[in-house]
């Protein structure tokens, strides 16, 4: 596919080369702008994180800051103190001696906005590698298994995918409490797991897996699990590499779920953790920018060096859904 | 490779069989909350009665002075720690924008804070109404209720009785003005500077004359939502004379003639906006930095603060004058701010002993003065009015104390008619007619208060 | 390709019973993992969504059945009927606009070299991956009424003689927020209008044009119908987002001013946090899900006539 694309684009460069159409070079230049439009904000962010509350509240904008201050960096990282890593063990309440969650490792203190980063991260990570698991075992099963309420199952799936998560706050939030994990980062990876467009990829994914093969190993006397890993997991490898980088980026991004579900300093993520500080200082641009800058350059800078991967990712995931 | 991945399933299935216990069905789960709930409960009343009381509680502030600052805090809490070791306090800071979000949606994922510090139009009003505080009356003896101040403690009771807030500070909330922008404009004549007054007359001339020197954004009636909403009232109700509420805090009165007349005169005057895209603090801060020339979001704590430059001046130096809402009648009504402690009533006798004992140390004890210098407000004791006899700004402040009006934020479906008065606000600001826009604001609001 | 795939399935031989046992017990075991997170954290609380929406349902006291009471109210409700409208406003203008742009973007791009092509990509990809808190924040500093950047340009341009207040302005507002809502949308489907276009065969193109096709006339004969998969994917997923549009508001306007950006996501959020009215919250929540339903359904049935 790949050579196909690159052949057919190579070609298409060669005719194109010779004529220039005035329209090109229009749509070129109102390509450039576009660009410099879309990235601006970012400029914004990142220069704005350093400048003075002056130069911020200056009517003529400073394009380039006059002074380079690091102070709002300063106040961002002052501000409120939270330990670096304390992530509790789900439900383990329920079994721990004094009625208390078990806490895996509760590290030294560090500026709360440090662990809203490691937060997000755990988060988008947890969520990540808990969805590429379960949804790569539901969609082969969907794909490759004949058996009683297969197509039901389906169905169900496919209308679910349509439908906002937000409809279903309150029940989720109520459901939550009851679990007792309600304000842990648990409740917002759980529902983010449930969401069933993984599956639903991995079921397209997996329709690609011959049948021969598979009923090859079963002859050869292969467990079903050996099968699955063996055989169906390097062919759909790419479709979990692609359902890995959707399901990263969409619960970075999940704002909604994590504003309902989580509330102390310590637990917030890095995106309410802005939004935070913009309710609390709404007129302290270079904060908040600061802040902002903080949520936005490290995962664009992953996003910079897998580059090819998240496109390859993106397109496959449309290609199959 | 085999086992890892037969490892790998029964992990997941190990972890699946866990959430499943809890998941969907309310039945399984039920078991293992009960006895856990039985246990607490048993062993709770034993270690209040023998242990004293070792308990971790949580306490949620709103931004109250320097009550919203960690450092500050801590340092009270250290003074608690030292006389109660066993007492562990974790503290929350919450903000005005999302704050009351942030604890309705702990309130209903069943992670209430233990202690929360704020007002009586949330603690009595709005959480106290809803049955979700403890009374508070063993607090209240008699000794207590002849030192603090009546008005206080009326706010601080819900009708049957029941005291839902335990105060600490309160303040008289008022509006600010540039007064070196004021004399360059030619303003100050309209403007009593030693007793910090004005007519109505004198306040619409005064904006004018600023207006008319070239500083077209005079003020702001700012109405994007949340926070600093008394200062946008105070304003309206005072210029003709008009009520929010009836006497006995049961319906909203916006409605009234005066009122209109306030709104109109208000949207009519050049120099005033109705700006939706602005709340509260960012009027203070356009204020701050000189872009408007007024501020009806004031009080001491904005006064004294000097995180941008020295007290009372703007980041240019400016200097602020504090002044109280002008009036027809010469007599302000300004709207008070009362702030204390409230506990949510989370079913642990234990914690709620221990909440009760912090309030105790923080409003009743030797740190008091030292909880009401943090919140930078005057305390509500008569005891301690003269708690600030050494600071300038403070005695000069006290001056306004007096015009302290009625405390009718208690009135029902506060919570409700606060966002419907923004929405009356910012309706006004888009062009529609005022009757229909504050009428309307009324039915909503009224609806809300008999609901309720 | 996932279709042909899908099409070329064989008949399955006929399966010994010992087999479809065994079959079935290890499709539920490969399943489970995963249906325990879908029933546990999707299915659920969707059946007790619709469940509650027949009840009036607030905090600290049993709820009361009302049977279709929430229902009927929501009808009368203006606040709502508005934000129904906005919600409909949003999708209506955005989805078609987000469309029509990112394939005008893509095939400006996708025959300048590749190093253009993918840097054009990256830069058009940038505020999807910036996270929308981050950008709404920047967008409300950019919108300030009194030192935003847009009133600054629009006056240096002459185009604006006095400030405009932006997010305070109701004609203005919900224009500021699908133009935001906009920009943080078109990454997507540039990336895949990019793919699919560098995948149409050019020697039909090419050939097209040499039988004196105008390039408009290759594009709609031989170019949109190798690349109306995509289309409707992308139509499907935008109509999605905006439908739960939520941070933009929530950050930058709270639904004001005067309820000229309440979207159905935000009044539900609205309706349960600041009002505790749940059961009249789930009722909305049910209402959209519906109206979603339906688009999908729409949308689907226009896939399977293709």
């Amino acid at each position: 596919m790949e050579a196909t694309k690159s052949t057919a684009a190579a070609a298409a460069q060669s005719t194109k080369k010779k004529k220039v159409s005035p329209y090109m070079v229009f749509s070129t230049i109102v390509i450039i702008l576009l660009a410099i439009a879309f990235a601006f904000p970012l400029y914004w962010i990142i220069t704005g994180s350093f400048k003075t509350q002056v130069s911020i509240n200056a009517t003529t904008p400073e394009w380039w800051p006059s002074e380079w201050i690091m102070t709002n960096y300063g106040k961002l990282f002052s501000r409120q103190k939270a330990p670096l890593w304390e992530f509790a063990v789900p439900f383990s309440s329920r079994f721990s001696a004094d009625g208390k969650d078990i806490i895996w490792w509760s590290g030294p203190q560090v500026p709360a906005a440090i662990r809203w980063l490691i937060n997000t991260v755990f988060m988008a990570v947890t969520s990540m590698i808990l969805t590429c698991i379960t949804s790569a075992m539901a969609g082969y099963a969907l794909a490759k298994k004949r058996f009683v309420g297969r197509s039901v199952l389906f169905t169900l799936i496919v209308c679910a995918m349509a439908l906002p998560k937000q409809v279903i706050l309150i029940p989720l939030l109520r459901e939550m409490s009851g679990l007792q994990l309600y304000n842990t980062i648990w409740a917002v990876i759980f529902p983010i797991v449930g969401w069933p467009f993984g599956v639903f990829l991995m079921k397209q994914f997996s329709e690609g897996i011959p049948g021969e093969m598979l009923e090859a190993a079963r002859i050869d006397g292969a467990s079903e699990a050996t099968t699955f890993t063996r055989i169906a997991l390097p062919i759909i490898k790419p479709g979990i590499g692609a359902l890995a980088i959707f399901t990263f980026i969409n619960s970075w991004n999940d704002y909604f779920m994590q504003l309902i579900m989580l509330s102390s300093t310590s637990k917030l993520t890095i995106s309410l953790g802005i939004a935070k500080l913009q309710a609390e200082n709404s007129t302290d641009y270079g904060l908040i920018m600061a802040g902002a800058a903080l949520a936005a350059v490290p995962i664009i800078i992953v996003f910079l060096a897998f580059q090819k991967y998240f496109t390859k990712g993106i397109t496959m995931g449309a290609v199959k859904g | 490779m085999k086992k890892k991945v037969s490892a790998l399933l029964a992990a997941g299935m190990a972890a699946s069989l866990l959430v499943g216990c809890g998941g969907g069905a309310a039945s399984s789960s039920a078991a293992p909350a009960s006895t856990a709930e039985s246990t607490t409960s048993a062993a709770a009343p034993a270690e209040s009665t023998e242990a004293g009381q070792a308990a971790d509680i949580t306490l949620w502030t709103y931004p109250i002075g320097k009550w919203g600052d960690s450092d500050s805090v801590n340092e009270l809490l250290a003074d608690f720690n030292a006389q109660y070791p066993d007492i562990h306090v974790t503290v929350e800071y919450l903000d005005y924008t999302n704050g009351d979000d942030q604890v309705n949606t702990a309130i209903e994922g069943g992670s209430a804070p233990d202690l929360v510090m704020e007002g009586p139009e949330r603690l009595v009003a709005n959480w106290g109404a809803k049955g979700l505080m403890v009374d508070l009356s063993d607090l209240w003896t008699d000794e207590q209720k002849a030192d603090i101040n009546a008005s206080v403690e009326a706010a601080c009771k819900d009708s049957s009785g029941a005291y839902y807030e335990y105060p600490l500070c309160m303040t008289a909330h008022c509006m600010a003005i540039n007064k070196t922008v004021f004399e360059a404009a030619d303003a100050m004549q309209y403007v009593d500077e030693e007793n910090h007054t004005w007519t109505t007359e004198n306040f619409l001339k005064a904006v004018q004359a600023v207006y008319d020197s070239g500083k077209t954004d005079v003020g702001a009636i700012y109405c994007s939502g949340q926070g600093g909403d008394q200062g946008t009232r105070a304003i309206i109700n005072n210029m003709y004379g008009g009520t929010f509420t009836d006497a006995a805090h049961t319906k909203y009165t916006a409605d009234s003639a005066e009122n209109i007349k306030a709104i109109q005169a208000l949207y009519d005057q050049d120099g005033i906006n109705f700006d939706a895209s602005i709340n509260g603090g960012e009027e203070i801060t356009l204020f701050r930095n000189g872009t408007l020339q007024m501020a009806f979001c004031w009080n001491i704590a904005q006064q004294t603060n000097s995180d941008n430059g020295p007290a009372g001046t703007t980041n240019s130096g400016d200097d602020i004058l504090f002044m109280a809402f002008p009036t027809d009648s010469g007599d302000p009504q300004l709207c008070g701010g009362i702030w204390g402690f409230g506990i949510f009533d989370n079913g642990d006798e234990n914690k709620i002993a221990a909440s009760k004992t912090f309030i105790d140390f923080m409003a009743n004890s030797d740190e008091t003065a030292k909880a009401v210098k943090t919140s930078t407000y005057f305390s509500v004791k008569n005891s301690l009015s003269d708690l600030y006899k050494d600071d300038e700004i403070m005695s000069e402040y006290q001056k306004l104390m007096p015009y302290l009006g009625d405390y009718y934020q208690v009135v029902p479906g506060w919570a409700e008619a606060r966002t419907a008065w923004w929405n009356m606000l910012q309706q006004v600001g888009s062009g529609a007619d005022v009757t229909t826009a504050v009428n309307e604001f009324c039915t909503t609001a009224n609806a809300a208060a008999s609901a309720s | 390709m996932a279709i042909s795939a899908a099409k070329k399935k064989t008949a399955q031989p006929a399966m010994s019973r010992a087999l479809v046992r065994q079959e079935t017990i290890a499709g539920y075991l490969f399943l489970l993992p995963s249906l325990v997170f879908f029933l546990g954290f999707v299915i659920y609380p969707m059946v007790m969504c619709v469940f509650t929406s027949f009840f009036d349902s607030t905090m600290n006291r049993a709820d009361v059945f009302v049977g279709l009471q929430n229902y009927i109210e929501l009808f009368q409700d203006s606040v709502f009927l508005g934000a129904l409208r906005n919600t409909l406003i949003i999708v209506v203008v955005s989805v078609p606009i987000t469309c029509i742009f990112s394939l005008w973007v893509a095939s400006a791009i996708v025959n300048m070299p590749s190093w253009a092509t993918s840097i054009f990509r990256v830069i058009f990809y940038l505020p999807v991956v910036t996270g929308s808190v981050a950008v709404t924040v920047v967008w409300k500093w950019m919108f300030n009424n009194y030192y935003g950047i847009f009133n600054y340009i629009g006056k240096t341009m002459g185009v604006l003689d006095q400030n405009i207040n932006w997010l305070g302005d109701s004609k203005y507002a919900l224009g500021c927020i699908i133009l935001i809502l906009l920009t943080t949308s078109v990454g997507q489907p540039i990336v895949l209008y990019v793919s699919a276009l560098g995948n149409v065969d050019q020697s039909l193109v090419e050939a097209a044009e040499v039988d004196g096709a105008t390039k408009l006339q290759a594009f709609w004969k031989i170019k949109w119908p190798q690349i109306m998969p995509t289309t409707l994917y992308i139509l499907v997923i935008t109509t999605i987002n905006s439908f739960q549009c939520f941070a933009l508001i929530q950050l930058l306007t709270s639904g004001g001013p005067n309820h000229a950006t309440d979207t159905i996501m935000y009044y539900i959020y609205y309706t349960a946090f600041k009002l505790y009215r749940y059961g009249y919250g789930n009722a909305m929540g049910v209402i959209l899900a519906l109206m979603i339903a339906l688009l999908s359904a729409v949308q689907f049935k226009v896939t399977q006539s293709d």
